[in-house]
This record gives structure tokens, sequence and C-alpha cells, in this order.
């Protein structure tokens, strides 16, 4: 009926009508873009400031990163001012050479490996101990909110802080975690300075800050478990573990999927810990994908195209994450 | 394995032995917890060069001479300025341009929704590598580099998509028959939006304008390429000075890390009860 009528409107009148139809916006609409125009004329309204900031600051510089990813643009060959003498662009436009050089080189599949094991264990130590220590903290126990407040703190301590604090604690010399150890008689470890120790020293870090999160998550997730089904559960003479299984976890299904999915976004993306930590070091070896595209294109000659198609392989694989990461939402009831 | 039975069970019925291990092990936990934070507030008490050696001397010589040394010496007020006017900026701004968008999305159903929220989310996650360079030399051609403002601008790719989703799950939370009933009312969209929603989100604008000041607070990658110039540094860059490859003074380390720690955990620790329910809305409604 609305739409008939709306119709009805669009090919009775023109524009110099407009005004007409506008007085009458509940009942007739004028062709179908009017008509959306009308109703949702609001909503675009308000989501334009962002739009507009998006489209400037991330829209443009995506698409000159894209452009640039196609070419053979160093600092030695973009255009620059110096002084007063204007020197020209000399880069050229090399297709896909880029990406062919990354992918084929080695380089990019050890940092790929490393950052895939650095992001599951990561997020496997978050979960595994947020949810142990949650399951502890939703029981029956005494100073437990102290507990909770104490065993967030790390969250509360940003994150170049933390970085800066662990690498002084596995300082081989003055550092406490050697301290500890020659204390009892073991000899110290060049924690940051063999490759092995090195990844271990920096999973621990990126381990100790974001216990919290998943801790605080799953708590959330368990206390909203109706306790009547585990009554239920035990008058049927369900084991401890037969309860975990199927009450608890899921229960928490919802809850889980989206902080790990979150998780992994965060840890594949953790920049300041292998930057502050190790730098990146010894040599690259803990070198992450976002970390390894960062240094690429900031030092020595600073090579903007090879490190603009880093920066677009690693938004490819973001951009696979959060695909999956929407499709939780969907399962949620997320209606976009 | 006695997790969910002690549901039911009240303190008392748990056995000795399973109340000695679950203390030992959240004890254990806190530890480890702890001790970072532990270990470096007491080495910023140490004397000027105390941080030499692992060992712990309570009491008998803690001093305040490397809180002197940082705040007297250093430039760490200006690039603690400096921060806190870029996290400042960032977080007015960002909260400012995304709180109608996060309404928006989260009240009409309008054509483009869908295609909003993916960019929310996907920008979001984009790596500081990507757009660093076309930023870098966009900065440069405007002049930008080493500014305070250039610098906002960089985290403004972060902050508002991000805020804009926060708000999103906050406004998501305020019953819909409120808006109705203001439009039945009288009131525009804009009109409910501004008199009766943004009122009631208060609490959410204020998490969501603290994890934006965090999040600007703690940035390190675009801060080091952008601010190099030593007067325009923010904590972030400024404190990698400190120890440097061929330098290093972990004295001044540990007490400007405590400096910077302790506001930012203070106010944590107040809000951090509503931290999580912003990131996590949709998951633990239910």
């Amino acid at each position: 009926m609305a739409l008939s009528t709306g119709r009805a409107a669009g090919t009775a009148s023109d524009p110099a009508a407009g005004g007409d139809a506008r007085g009458r916006r509940h009942r007739g609409e004028r062709g179908r873009l009017r008509g959306s125009l009308h109703r949702h004329w609001y909503a675009w309204a308000m989501v334009t400031p962002v739009l507009v900031v998006m489209a400037v600051l991330i829209g443009w510089p995506l698409a000159r990163g894209v452009y640039l990813s196609l070419t053979d643009a160093t600092e030695a060959n973009i255009g620059r001012t110096i002084g007063v003498n204007v020197i020209p662009s000399s880069y050229e436009f090399v297709g896909l050479d880029n990406y062919l050089e990354i992918l084929t080189s080695d380089v990019f599949w050890d940092k790929l490996l490393w950052t895939v094991v650095w992001t599951v264990v990561c997020v496997g130590f978050h979960y595994g101990i947020g949810l142990g220590l949650a399951m502890m903290l939703n029981r029956e126990l005494r100073f437990r909110s102290l507990y909770r407040v104490l065993l967030i703190l790390p969250w509360a301590v940003p994150a170049f802080v933390a970085a800066f604090v662990w690498r002084y604690l596995y300082n081989s010399d003055y550092g406490v975690i050697n301290g500890m150890l020659r204390a009892v008689g073991l000899s110290g470890v060049g924690w940051l300075d063999d490759p092995t120790t090195a990844k271990l020293a920096v999973i621990a870090v990126n381990v100790w800050i974001g216990v919290p999160f998943m801790m605080i998550a799953v708590l959330g997730g368990l206390q909203s478990i109706p306790k009547e089904l585990y009554e239920a559960a035990e008058v049927d003479g369900a084991t401890p573990w037969q309860r975990f299984a199927q009450i608890t976890l899921p229960g928490l299904r919802q809850v889980s999927s989206t902080v790990i999915l979150l998780g992994t976004i965060w840890t594949f993306n953790m920049f300041p810990i292998i930057f502050l930590v190790t730098r990146g070091g010894p040599g690259s070896e803990t070198e992450i994908l976002v970390t390894y595209a960062f240094r690429e294109a900031f030092t020595g000659v600073r090579d903007y195209s090879g490190s603009a198609a880093w920066g677009v392989i690693i938004l490819g694989l973001l951009v696979v994450l959060a695909l999956a990461y929407r499709r939780t939402l969907r399962r949620q009831g997320e209606i976009w | 394995m006695t997790t969910v039975t002690a549901k039911r069970r009240s303190r008392e019925d748990r056995g000795p032995l399973a109340s000695i291990a679950l203390h030992g092990t959240l004890i254990l936990a806190v530890g480890v917890a702890l001790f970072p934070v532990v270990w470096l507030v007491l080495t910023s008490l140490k004397p000027r060069d105390g941080w030499l050696s692992a060992e712990l001397r309570l009491f008998s010589d803690s001093s305040l001479d490397n809180y002197a040394r940082v705040l007297g010496e250093t430039q760490f007020p200006l690039w603690l300025l400096n921060s806190a006017l870029v996290a400042a900026l960032t977080t007015v701004l960002g909260v400012f341009l995304a709180a109608t968008t996060g309404y928006a999305v989260s009240r009409f159903r309008f054509p483009g929704l869908r295609s909003v929220m993916w960019l929310l989310l996907v920008t979001q996650m984009f790596p500081v590598a990507v757009l660093i360079v076309p930023l870098y030399n966009l900065m440069a051609a405007l002049g930008l580099l080493n500014q305070i403002p250039g610098l906002v601008i960089a985290y403004m790719t972060i902050a508002v998509p991000f805020c804009a989703w926060m708000m999103k799950s906050y406004f998501d939370t305020v019953p819909r028959e409120l808006d109705q009933a203001a439009m039945v009312d009288g009131l525009t969209p804009f009109g409910a939006f501004w008199r009766v929603i943004l009122p009631l989100a208060r609490p959410g604008i204020a998490v969501t304008a603290f994890y934006c000041f965090m999040t600007a607070w703690g940035e390190v990658g675009y801060a080091t390429i952008f601010m190099s110039q030593e007067d325009k540094r923010t904590l972030g860059v400024g404190l990698q000075q400190f120890v440097g490859q061929h330098w290093s003074d972990w004295g001044l380390m540990t007490a400007s890390a405590v400096l910077i720690a302790i506001p930012a955990g203070a106010v944590f620790l107040v809000v951090q009860r509503h931290l999580i329910t912003g990131l996590t809305a949709g998951a633990t409604k239910s």
C-alpha cells in the first residue's frame, strides 16, 4: 500500500512539487531513492562525520599505500622538497613485483610462521589461564574481590611501560630473573640474546599482559550461566567433569568465541611488546609481521613500496580474521 | 574439577586440602601478576646506581633520587605533557565524532548499515604498517611532522572506528523504548539522541573515553616515527632514550615508569568493572 501510493506520487509530481511532498512525508513517497532519503537521512547524517574522517585519514592513505605497493618507491626516489629545490618523484610502476618478491622470500614465510605461533600460543595461554582463574574466582571464596583486583593489575599497566619493565627483568646482567638463577647457583641466561629464549620471553610478557582481560571476560560469562543448570545436573548425578564439559563450556561459547577472536586480532597486531622488549632481535628473529613491516619502512633507505606491500598482505590476513569475527557476531544475533 | 561443585556448596563444605590448593593457586597467580610491578617500584626507589644489581636491600638505602633526576634533569615532564595533550585531544575528538555514528548504527536500520559496521570493524584492526608510510608522507607534505596535531590526526585512524564501535555497544544496552517515547513526545531523532540517550549513556561515554585515552597514551609506532624531534616526543618514544643501545639508565626508566603507571592504574581500577562490558556486550548480555 505504501509502495503503491509512493509510486503514484512519484509519477504525478515534478521537482517543483518537492515542498508538497515533504509536507506529506508520512503518506506518500517520491520514488525509491527519495523515499529512502526521507526515511534515513538522519541516520546518514549521523554517520557522515565518521565516514568523512575515515575516508580522508584511512581511505586516502590506504589507496595511496596500495598504489605505492605496486611501484618501486623508496626514500631515494620519492618526490621531496629540500630547501628551495623540488626533486620530482622518479619511481616507477612495477606491477605485482613487490608482492612476488615478498611471497617468494623465505623471510616472509619465516615471519608468518612465527606470527602464527606467537598468536596461537599467546591466545591459548591467555584463554587457558584466564578460564582457570575465572573459574576459581567464580567460587565462593574468602578475599575474592581482593584477588580479582590484584589479578587485573597487569591490565592497568600501559603496554609500553610493561614492555620496559620486562626488559629490565630479563636483563642478563642486572635483571632479577638471572639474579634469582644465580642465587640458587645456576648461571644466568642471556634471555634476549638467543632466538629461542627471546621468543619465550616475549610470549611470557604478552601472556602476562593479556590474561586479565580474558579472565574478566570469562568471569562475566560464567556468572551469566544459570545456577539451576548445575543443580539439576548434580541431582542427575553428573560428575564435575561432565558438568564442566556439558554446562560450563557450552554456556561460555558466545563469550569465548568473541574474546578469542578479539584476542587473536590484538595479538596478531601486538606492536609495542616486540618492538620494545626485544626490538625484534636477536637479528630479526622475534619480529612478527607488523613489526617487521614497520622496520622495513623506516630503517636504512626507507623502502616505502616494499613496506606498503607487506602492509597490504598483512591487511589481507586480518580481513580473513575479521570475516571470522563477523560470522561469530552474526551467530550471536547481530543483524548486519 | 571441583570448581563447579562449589557453586552449590558453601565454603565450609570444601575440604581443607581443596581450600589450600585453591588459595595457593590464586596466591601464586597474584604473585606472578604483581611481581614485575612490585619489582619496578622497588627498583625505582634504589639509589642512583642501585639498578646495577639484582640485590634488594629494602629500607636500608631507599631514596627518591631517581624520581628527582627524572623530574629535574630529563625531559620527562615535557614528554608527559605531550603525551597528555595528544591523548586528551584524541579522546575528545574521537568520542565527539564517534558518538552519533555509534547511535545511528545501534538504532537505525538504514541502507549502508552493513558497510558501515564492516568498515568500522576492519579499520579497527588496521596494522600500523599499512597506513604509516602514506600518512607519513601526507604529514610531511602538510608540515605536520613533529607537531602534536599531526600525531592526533594519525591517532584518529585508530580512535574513531574504535570509539564508534564501543559507543554502539553501549547504546545497544539503552532500551529503545526510551527514544521511541521521546519521539512520540515530539523530539526529532537528533533531539532524542541529544537530550535523552546521550545523558543516559554517560557511563558508556566515560569508559569509551578512558579506553581511547589509554590507547593514545600507550601508542608507540606512529609516535616513534612522527615525533622524532626531542622536545616533541611522547612518553612511549622518550622512554626508549633511557635504555638506548649504547647507554642505559634503568634508574631513570623505572622511576618514570612508576610515574606513568600510577595515575593510569588508579583510574583503571576505578572503571575496570565497566571496561569489559563494552567490548563483549553482545556476547555477555544473553
